[in-house]
């Protein structure tokens, strides 16, 4: 392996971009945007790179390590290095900022705002995103995870709708009491590694091999948890996201719930079980109980939604809970779906929204299903992307969103086959608020707002808002028929969590030729 | 023996920047005396910030000493905190010669005795007579402040919070705005003050009637030659802890803290309020670690409550605040209580911890300070927070650094109240004190609500059509504040020189 430090490299381009942006005079809007699009494609070039390099039967857990003494007197040091699922998680982040930033070349007029501020937001987040993901020393993973929150609540609450100062500051609140509750199980965890190791360290791998009374480990467990808990969302801790994601630009909620929120159930694999294997065992049943009742309530919940954006918040709660299901039935088919269907669901959450978004933004800004219909009929190829994305989002067979989803479900019924069997119900659900949504607005009478003719006509794609697309859909099929690159990368992984939690299962075998039948 | 007295053998380099800063406090009242009117601010400044720098560089050039000299010990944690003080007092002394933000001249009234409304008020300040008594004032402060720090026996503790309090006084009392307000926190910071003072000085006395000394090391042996509480140790321990906590601004101890903070000129509040947090904790810390070190399991409880509701009254009350001086002031006294959590873990990494949060807490204040002196209406200051609707849009830079201050208040990761944060609650569950670091989490976590809110409100808020303007402040303000906005973010992201420094220094002597 060659020693370039890749992620340091990787999460630094954007902040590059960011401050480059930011340093152009305000007449240039055009250029900022070019220049953060530019920006984000080298640094999903570099990714592309990196992962080519990925080994996928080394042994260590980690690859592309680098490290670097920060605090030593905190037992603190700059280290980054990658596993299988952060490889996946990066590579997701890294495709769906220029992604976002190029549906979202509109999303901000000057009346709004700074234009380039939007954009230097956008990067200084794609930057965080990756360290968050790429951190092994615990400290640094929360100061990412801490730090996310700057350029998220300024974008939610200088860009977003009419309520985005409230949903900025309650997703602000709900994000603080959760990471300093994950701030305390920290300190906790320092101080017993202080006691086992002779000095307090915050390096992931040697707080993984920590032996902890079990009192000790369920109440540490239980600080992460809750910031994990609030950043996924599970319920009931969801209350945040369905306002956070009505308020935000389409852009800032694809990054806000495709990327940043898989930073909750990402910790739950990569911190909760390792670390605490003893009291993840313990609070198992809990979390599957939350994990179910989410997938249930969240559907049922977005079967009642007449605001796209709020619809599709509720959804991700529901697809959530098949996540966090997936990672504590402790199986590994069932946390390889996890992780699958966390790209999977960054992919269809980002389809749905950059559509809603293309909509909205014909539709002069409302989110409302009810005034909107018959899209097909006066924006057929927009209504095609449409229906991609709500099938996408319902899992049809062939997609990556399936396969995660059933394997979750597999892996779960190994295990708890009645829970299995309820949760399946959360995908009739979501086949139903999904069609009805896909029924409401693309089909019927055209609203005479839009219709052809009128002052605003309904104007399909552009070649602009089909390239931001494309690779979504591309990636999406693919994944679907052919995941056995991810799986391969995914799956080692996946041993290594499941062997710290001494749960040993065979290795999922999935007939990677047919992907769902 | 007894009744001989034996000249003290005087390390006098050692004291040498206390006896710099005092020599240059009565240099000041002769000038005050003595010097024509025109020259004498200038004269002043000199003096003042000639003699806070003396006394840095000479500190810095002591570093390795560790010293008991007389009643005084010169330890790592006094040698800190000495220096930390002597920073603050620079940073205030900044703050308190900008002349440019208030339209009328300085922050001070012309002449504190001259009625409020009055005829001899109003002539003086036409005439622009210029109030210069403030520099030997605060020089004064500063060494009452230093010897707090130092002072190994309870008399010269108490000769010590005598000289930082009375100047203190005086200067609550000399805004040129809202006098009245003003007078009345002077009065009311003197009367409580008072009354601390003769809890301490009471308590000294029962305590010398315990162990028939008043040296700290002394009282500690005297206790462990005799075990077992007896009400005079019990009264005279609880009698000076109270005098302390008062000037630590400690629940049930804080009532004078809002109206004195929010009467008082800014600059005089952010120097009260960072640096006589940074002496009284000194004091604190040297009287509960070398005195009453060995019998900590009795009186910890007490702290215990005592930092419990310091973090939660605090933290709730400022909720509820509509003055952004009174919403920090009661942030201080929250900030007092997460301070105490160090203080009640009595190990080293307690006394470290303390060190580092009072040096994040003294800049973060004095930046948040220097800021609030800048937002004015009408001459005065705009201290009320609807006012500060919409800073963000008018003035960025100015909200950035409130907002900087606010996170590092709150314990924001990459700020230096985070770290503070860390290593006090660090050395708590070292301690084993647990519990009591699950209450600070949670009035961190309430804390946390109304920092934001003053960030919200700065950007998310639009601005009155009435609102107040940002005045453009001269080289003193913008040094002090880019000076704190630098100290709050290099404590957090890069704290390990700082840490080392106040590890190697975290040891009383006795």
């Amino acid at each position: 392996m060659s020693n370039f430090p890749w992620l340091t490299t990787i999460g630094v381009i954007p902040l590059v971009g960011a401050v480059v942006v930011m340093l152009l005079p305000r007449s240039k809007g055009l250029l900022a945007k070019q220049l953060a699009l530019a920006f984000s494609l080298i640094a999903l070039g570099m990714t592309i790179a990196m992962a080519l390099q990925f080994d996928a039967d080394a042994t260590d857990p980690f690859q592309f390590t680098e490290s670097a003494s920060w605090i030593p007197a905190l037992g603190i040091s700059y280290s980054v290095g990658v596993d299988g699922i952060g490889l996946v998680l990066i590579g997701l982040a890294a495709t769906l900022v220029p992604v976002v930033i190029l549906a979202g070349w509109h999303d901000v007029d000057e009346e709004l705002g700074s234009v380039k501020g939007y954009f230097a937001l956008i990067l200084v987040l794609q930057t965080l995103m990756i360290g968050v993901f790429a951190a092994t020393d615990v400290f640094l993973f929360y100061v990412f995870f801490e730090a996310m929150l700057v350029p998220i609540y300024f974008l939610i609450g200088r860009y977003g709708g009419p309520q985005r100062a409230y949903a900025a500051v309650k997703f602000l609140i709900y994000s603080l009491v959760g990471g300093l509750f994950m701030l305390a199980s920290l300190i906790g965890l320092y101080v017993v590694s202080g006691r086992q190791l002779g000095e307090g360290t915050f390096d992931f791998l040697s707080l993984v091999g920590l032996e902890m009374d079990s009192t000790t480990q369920r109440l540490l467990f239980l600080g992460f948890f809750f910031a994990f808990a609030i950043k996924a969302p599970l319920f009931p801790f969801h209350t945040w996201l369905p306002d956070a994601a009505k308020e935000s630009t389409p852009g800032t909620a694809v990054l806000l719930i495709g990327v940043l929120d898989k930073v909750g159930t990402f910790g739950m694999i990569r911190y909760l079980l390792p670390i605490f294997p003893e009291a993840s065992q313990f609070y198992a049943p809990v979390v599957i109980a939350m994990a179910v009742i989410g997938i249930l309530y969240g559907a049922l919940v977005a079967l009642g939604q007449n605001d796209m954006k709020r619809l599709f918040a509720y959804s991700s709660m529901s697809h959530f809970g098949f996540i966090a299901l997936g990672i504590f039935v402790f199986t590994n088919i069932g946390m390889s779906g996890s992780v699958l269907y966390m790209v999977a669901h960054g992919l269809s959450t980002a389809a749905v929204f950059l559509v809603a978004g293309f909509l909205m933004a014909r539709r002069g800004g409302s989110s409302l299903i009810s005034d909107y219909g018959g899209i097909s009929k006066v924006a057929p190829v927009l209504a095609g992307f449409l229906l991609f994305a709500a099938m996408s989002s319902l899992a049809l067979p062939g997609l990556a969103s399936f396969l995660g989803e059933f394997m979750v479900l597999l892996g779960t019924f190994q295990i708890y086959p009645w829970v299995a069997v309820v949760a399946t119900l959360g995908i009739v659900f979501t086949a139903a608020y999904v069609l009805r949504f896909y029924q409401r607005t693309a089909t019927g009478p055209v609203p005479a707002a839009y219709a052809p003719g009128s002052a605003h006509p309904m104007t399909d794609v552009k070649a602009r808002e089909v390239t931001a697309l494309a690779p979504l859909v591309l990636l999406t099929i693919v994944l679907g028929v052919f995941p056995a690159p991810a799986l391969d990368v995914i799956n080692p992984a996946v041993e290594w969590t499941q062997q710290t939690l001494g749960v040993v299962d065979p290795p999922p075998q999935i007939d990677t030729t047919g992907g769902g039948q | 023996m007894d009744d001989i007295l034996i000249a003290p053998d005087i390390d006098y380099l050692a004291l040498a920047p206390m006896i710099i800063v005092g020599a240059t406090a009565v240099v000041g009242v002769l000038v005050e005396a003595f010097a024509p009117r025109r020259p004498r601010r200038g004269i002043q400044l000199v003096l003042t910030f000639g003699a806070l720098i003396a006394a840095f560089v000479v500190l810095i050039s002591q570093a390795g000493t560790r010293v008991i000299t007389g009643s005084l010990a010169i330890d790592g944690p006094s040698l800190v905190l000495q220096g930390l003080i002597l920073l603050i007092a620079i940073v205030s002394a900044m703050l308190m010669a900008e002349r440019r933000v208030d339209p009328a001249g300085d922050a001070f009234a012309p002449r504190a005795s001259a009625l409020p409304g009055s005829e001899e008020e109003r002539v003086l300040s036409t005439r622009g007579f210029m109030q210069t008594e403030v520099w030997p004032l605060m020089l004064f402060a500063v060494v009452g402040m230093m010897l707090f720090t130092a002072a190994n026996d309870l008399l010269v503790m108490f000769i010590a919070l005598e000289i930082m309090s009375l100047p203190l006084y005086l200067l609550a009392g000399m805004s040129r705005r809202r006098r009245l307000l003003s007078q009345e926190a002077a009065l009311k910071y003197f009367i409580l003050g008072a009354f601390s003072s003769a809890f301490f000085i009471f308590g000294a006395a029962m305590l010398y009637g315990f162990s028939g000394t008043i040296s700290l090391p002394g009282i500690a042996d005297a206790l462990s030659a005799n075990p077992g509480q007896t009400p005079l140790i019990f009264i005279g321990f609880g009698l000076v802890v109270i005098g302390l906590l008062f000037k630590v601004g400690a629940v049930p101890f804080h009532q004078w803290v809002p109206d004195v903070y929010q009467g008082s000129p800014s600059a005089v509040t952010a120097f009260m309020a960072a640096a006589v947090k940074v002496a009284a904790f000194g004091a604190l810390l040297r009287f509960l670690y070398v005195a009453f070190g060995g019998a900590r399991w009795d009186w910890q409880p007490a702290l215990w409550i005592i930092a419990i509701a310091t973090m939660l009254v605090g933290s709730i009350l400022a909720i509820t605040q509509t003055d952004i001086k009174r919403m920090l002031a009661y942030s201080s006294i929250a900030q007092a209580g997460f301070i105490l959590v160090g203080v009640i873990a009595v190990n080293p990494e307690g006394v470290a911890a303390v060190m580092f949060y009072l040096a994040a807490y003294g800049f973060a204040t004095l930046g948040a300070f220097a800021v609030i002196s800048l937002v004015r209406q009408d001459g005065g200051e705009a201290t009320h927070l609807s006012n500060w609707a919409g800073l963000g849009k008018r003035s960025p830079v100015l909200a950035l650094s409130m907002s900087l201050f606010m996170l590092s208040f709150a314990g924001i990761p990459l700020t230096s109240g985070f770290i503070g944060k860390f290593t006090v609650f660090e050395a708590a569950i070292l301690a084993d004190a647990v519990p009591l670091v699950i209450v600070g989490v949670i009035a961190s976590i309430i804390a946390a609500f109304f920092y934001v809110r003053v960030i919200v409100l700065m950007f998310f808020t639009e601005p009155a059509e009435d609102g107040p303007t940002v005045v453009l402040p001269s080289v003193f303000t913008t040094l002090v504040l880019a000076i704190s906005v630098a100290v709050t973010v290099i404590l957090g992201v890069f704290p390990q020189p700082v840490l080392d420094l106040v590890e190697q220094a975290n040891v009383f002597l006795r």
